[in-house]
């Protein structure tokens, strides 16, 4: 019947069946992989311009890696707490789901209550951003980051309402697996920073 | 089609299971504690080859997330998520070793040209 319409010879029109979100995820892994090109724009910035400390304190002067273990190990546990969420949710436990997602959420406000307050000591002692190119492309870098994981707790608390509300519906499956990869790539993220960041700053 | 549905469909998204996470999890503790370990403890005397080690660590570290934590493989969403992570590592490889090797070599080159005018 169809066959012989010019453009269904040039066009796939038949819908095939799609499943509720189909490449939905597809879509957030490319704004996700677009995220981390900014990401790779600021770590380049932080590589030219992380040893200029225009006579200001350097980053031996100024990081305490046991600060920065604790907040990787909280960013580390935030992510299998959050993998333990996807598999309740997998199981159709709304419960189990939400017990992980709420320790999630401990885990990421932990870990941004220690950033916070790192930044705060930083810029007490005259270290603020604008003090060297240094403390600007690093105050750029992790609070970039910190602001991705304020952002990711907010989304996360959306989510909690929405699964208490709705319970475990397609949609919120499908925002749930967005949310999961979006708080994995954060915690990638931050293997660089404390790479790049901290751990070879203190080697300089 | 149902066939075909579930493969490119949501559900492959998310095919984890708590070993996957579990075994992830171990090998990242691993893989976060040798470098901080390193650096804290100086127990290789020389910096730029502890340098070279940690880098060497947060790769394989990267690669580990992928793998159990973002279940990376060639078959979700037809191999494009895949496609796409290699993509951006080649761009983010790019700028990165691009602005380096740019912005070092314009410090090294241009110094010398600024001190000539200034005697």
């Amino acid at each position: 019947m169809a066959s012989t319409n010019l453009t269904e010879q040039y066009y796939d029109l038949h819908e095939h069946a799609h499943p509720d979100g189909y490449s939905t995820t597809l879509g957030f892994w490319i704004y996700l992989m677009s995220d981390c090109l900014i990401f790779g724009m600021l770590f380049a910035t932080f590589a030219v311009l992380g040893g200029n400390y225009a006579g200001g304190p350097a980053p031996k002067d100024l990081f305490e890696l046991p600060l920065v273990a604790v907040n990787t190990s909280l960013l580390l546990f935030s992510s299998i707490t959050y993998g333990f969420a996807m598999i309740a949710m997998q199981n159709g436990s709304k419960k189990g789901l939400i017990g992980w997602l709420i320790l999630t959420l401990c885990f990421g406000l932990g870990f941004l209550s220690i950033e916070l307050y790192e930044f705060h000591n930083l810029i007490e002692e005259g270290a603020g951003p604008q003090r060297s190119a240094f403390l600007s492309a690093f105050f750029t870098l992790v609070g970039t980051h910190g602001l991705h994981v304020t952002f990711g707790s907010i989304w996360l608390v959306t989510l909690l309402f929405q699964v208490g509300k709705h319970g475990l519906t397609e949609a919120n499956k499908r925002r749930l697996s967005c949310l999961s990869l979006f708080w994995h790539f954060l915690d990638v993220v931050w293997i660089g920073v404390f790479t790049f960041v901290y751990l070879m700053g203190v080697l300089r | 089609m149902a066939d075909h549905s579930h493969d490119h469909g949501h559900e492959a998204a998310f095919h984890a299971t708590t070993k996957d996470y579990v075994i992830g999890f171990v090998l990242s503790v691993i893989l976060t504690a040798i470098p901080f370990w390193l650096v804290m403890s100086g127990a290789i005397a020389d910096k730029s080859t502890t340098a070279i080690v940690i880098t060497a660590f947060a790769a394989v570290q990267v690669v580990v997330h992928m793998i159990y934590f973002l279940h990376m493989n060639g078959k979700i969403e037809g191999g494009w998520n895949l496609m796409a992570a290699l993509f951006t590592i080649l761009l983010v490889a790019i700028i990165l070793s691009g602005t380096l090797w740019v912005m070092f070599h314009l410090n090294a080159n241009m110094m010398p040209v600024k001190m000539d005018g200034m005697g």
